[in-house]
């Protein structure tokens, strides 16, 4: 505990630097990563930040400088070599679009590997470090280095601010931004170059093996949370930036461990918690909205079922057995269960000894699901012109989800019909 | 499926460590049987995010494959006094320090290199799949919908196939190290493929480019004295480079021929 309190303290101005720059780096990374996302050009952006590699190690071999600009524009061109021979290979070729990335990444990291192996066998000296970028350190990171990042992460950005509404459309819908007369193809270089920019500065912190999720994982996680952009990445920024804060500490109270593979790990915990635990959107919340869903078809049937009978019923019996209830619609034995369960719980039926009979709150929801399915089935063959043999099947989908603002455009629409196309009668609540 | 190689290629990672860890030997068996199931827990993972979370399949993959080589290089750190491995072996591998890992006979005699010892057998096993194998892959791979409708179980097929691609990049793993495989995966296939339109052939050719990339990173890498897989996959690409420049002027070629023929006609 104490040595939480100390780094966040941030008394030492070497942890300082270090945690402002991870969360810099992780922040901007996966606010420009949400649009890579969103373009399904996620895997793209792994492919770019292995392609870094080589770029680094010559702008190394030329300059013998680490200045952290020298390598960024060695960096910023090979990343950009990298992408357009991926898009010319996947337009010139038969080959498929994961074919050319696989080949470009592994290619280009293999080059890169050459490379700063053989800097680093050649002993000039200066080379200590370069091989950082493989798996990250953001320990190594020095003062000049992070006025360098958070240079760039600004401008970042501010990119991102100013073409917020173009990038918007490009990627939800490309061919409308084209239509609309926007410059696509600049927009789309800019949008490529800020993503090579982030990766170039972001695998100081995670290395380029693990850059990736540094793009993707954030963007990830917040999709599962909101439905609106602006929300999305902001949620992902600061996915990204928390990670960093995680990464960095764990690396302070362990030296030897290395910062990225904890960033990525605690962002993959964020994922995977989101995706499976979200309201709305999560795993769960969709089991369980799928099971009310069941629930309400099954038990909505079993009502028409009554309802079938009651019409039919000489006698005026208002209790029925089970045999009697499957006799127009076979309903399996545990959809029954499930049916006689939600509707006993809301009192829409009681058992009467070994008959079931449906209260009066009950009759009137059976009533409602009849009307929906004859209005339906009216709507279809007035407005729609089809036949009557034709229309059931889609009367019994329908008929579970048409709102009660629907059903009363439908009864306004129609002129409230007394009887459907099979000449039954449409009920009404007296 | 080019994308899914290089996730699993990752994705090994922590189950080597495990299989190291429990078995406390470099023996290939606890590996294999590691990095196996890693490889297909890796493929499970990927679907459940795609399927059941609905995550875009791409971003299913990323994601996927970067968490678990993270585990990996985690575990690595954590265990660096128990685990013979290190970070750079990982993505290098050792390749050079195969010839003096030597398999000895009870009596002492020597067989030569542990590692051509299993990268022989493995290389038996994937040519005797592809033999006796080669309608089952052939359909799935090209057209899995009518292989269903013929009665082929896609699905055996599907699962045969990845236990190799493991299985491959788990035995290269120790040579050539993490990425390199899906160089040596990806890029000879590509150029093979780039020069024709027939699977035998294609198989054919890619295995001559594979072979051809390895002798020639070898050297490549001595004149340059870096890592020897490093200087495979750019030999690799530039093959492919070679191929894709060949392709195009191969397909220019007839054009051109057909032209002076019809004017010869005239």
């Amino acid at each position: 505990m104490d040595s939480l309190w100390e780094f966040l303290s941030f008394s030492d101005p070497n942890v300082r630097t270090v945690t402002f720059g991870t969360i810099f780096l992780g922040m901007s990374a996966s606010m420009v990563g949400s649009f890579a996302f969103l373009r399904k050009r996620s895997l793209i952006g792994d492919a770019i930040a292995h392609a870094i590699l080589p770029g680094i190690a010559i702008s190394f071999m030329l300059f013998q400088s680490k200045n952290p600009f020298i390598l960024m524009g060695g960096a910023l061109v090979s990343g950009w070599i990298a992408i357009l021979l991926i898009e010319h290979l996947t337009k010139a070729t038969k080959l498929k679009p994961d074919t050319t990335i696989g080949l470009v990444l592994s290619v280009f990291f293999g080059i890169g590997i050459l490379l700063l192996t053989t800097i680093q066998h050649s002993g000039s000296g200066n080379q200590a470090g370069l091989d950082e970028f493989l798996f990250g350190k953001a320990a190594a990171m020095t003062q000049n280095d992070l006025i360098a990042y958070s240079v760039v992460a600004v401008l970042l950005l501010i990119v991102v601010t100013v073409f917020y509404k173009e990038f918007k459309i490009l990627c939800f819908n490309p061919d409308y931004a084209e239509t609309i007369g926007l410059p696509v193809k600049s927009l789309r270089f800019i949008l490529s170059t800020i993503t090579v920019l982030a990766i170039a500065i972001g695998i100081q912190s995670v290395g380029v093996v693990l850059m990736a999720a540094l793009l993707i994982t954030p963007s990830a996680t917040a999709r599962s949370w909101t439905e609106s952009l602006l929300v999305m990445i902001i949620i992902a920024g600061s996915a990204g930036a928390f990670s960093g804060l995680v990464g960095s500490y764990i690396s302070y109270t362990s030296p030897n461990m290395p910062t990225g593979p904890w960033i990525v790990m605690c962002l993959s915990l964020m994922a995977m918690i989101s995706l499976f635990f979200a309201p709305k959107r999560g795993v769960l919340a969709r089991i369980r909205q799928q099971r009310k869903n069941r629930e309400k078809i099954v038990s909505e049937n079993l009502l028409k079922a009554f309802y079938h009978l009651l019409e039919n019923s000489i006698d005026k019996e208002l209790s029925f057995t089970k045999d009697e209830l499957n006799v127009k619609r076979r309903f399996p034995e545990n959809e029954f269960k499930i049916a006689l369960k939600t509707l006993k719980k809301n009192y829409f039926i009681i058992s009467k000894g070994l008959k079931l009979a449906l209260t009066s709150k009950g009759f009137e929801e059976a009533q409602r699901v009849g009307r929906l399915h004859r209005l339906w089935e009216m709507y279809l063959t007035e407005r729609m012109h089809l036949k009557a043999d034709h229309i059931h099947p889609n009367a019994e989908t329908i008929e579970h989800i048409i709102t009660p603002e629907i059903e009363e455009l439908l009864l306004r629409e129609l002129d409230y019909p007394s009887q459907d196309p099979h000449s039954s009668p449409i009920p009404y609540k007296e | 499926m080019a994308m899914v190689g290089d996730a699993i290629s990752h994705s090994v990672l922590p189950g080597i460590v495990i299989a190291f860890l429990i078995s406390g030997s470099r023996d290939s068996v606890p590996m294999l049987i590691g990095a196996a199931a890693v490889g297909v827990l890796t493929t499970i993972l990927i679907e459940l995010l795609h399927k059941k979370a609905r995550l875009q399949e791409d971003a299913s993959i990323g994601v996927t494959f970067t968490w678990l080589f993270a585990i990996g290089v985690i575990l690595i750190t954590l265990f660096t006094q128990q685990v013979d491995l290190d970070q750079e072996c990982v993505l290098y591998g050792e390749i050079a320090y195969v010839p003096l890992d030597l398999l000895y006979t009870q009596s002492g005699l020597s067989l030569g290199p542990r590692a051509l010892w299993i990268s022989g057998s493995l290389l038996i096993i994937i040519v005797a799949v592809i033999v006796f194998g080669f309608k089952g892959l052939y359909l799935t791979s090209f057209n899995a919908d009518y292989a269903k409708a013929l009665g082929v179980s896609t699905l055996f097929w599907h699962f045969t196939f990845m236990s190799l691609v493991s299985l491959t990049t788990v035995v290269s793993f120790e040579s050539v190290g993490a990425i390199l495989v899906v160089a040596l995966l990806i890029s000879p296939a590509a150029a093979a493929y780039l020069l024709t339109g027939k699977l035998k052939q294609m198989l054919v050719l890619a295995s001559i480019i594979g072979v051809l990339s390895s002798i020639g990173g070898y050297y490549l890498a001595s004149i340059m004295n870096g890592s020897i897989a490093g200087a495979m996959a750019t030999v690799s690409g530039l093959l492919f480079a070679l191929c894709y420049i060949y392709s195009r002027f191969a397909v220019a070629w007839p054009k051109k021929q057909t032209k002076e023929l019809s004017k010869l006609k005239i």
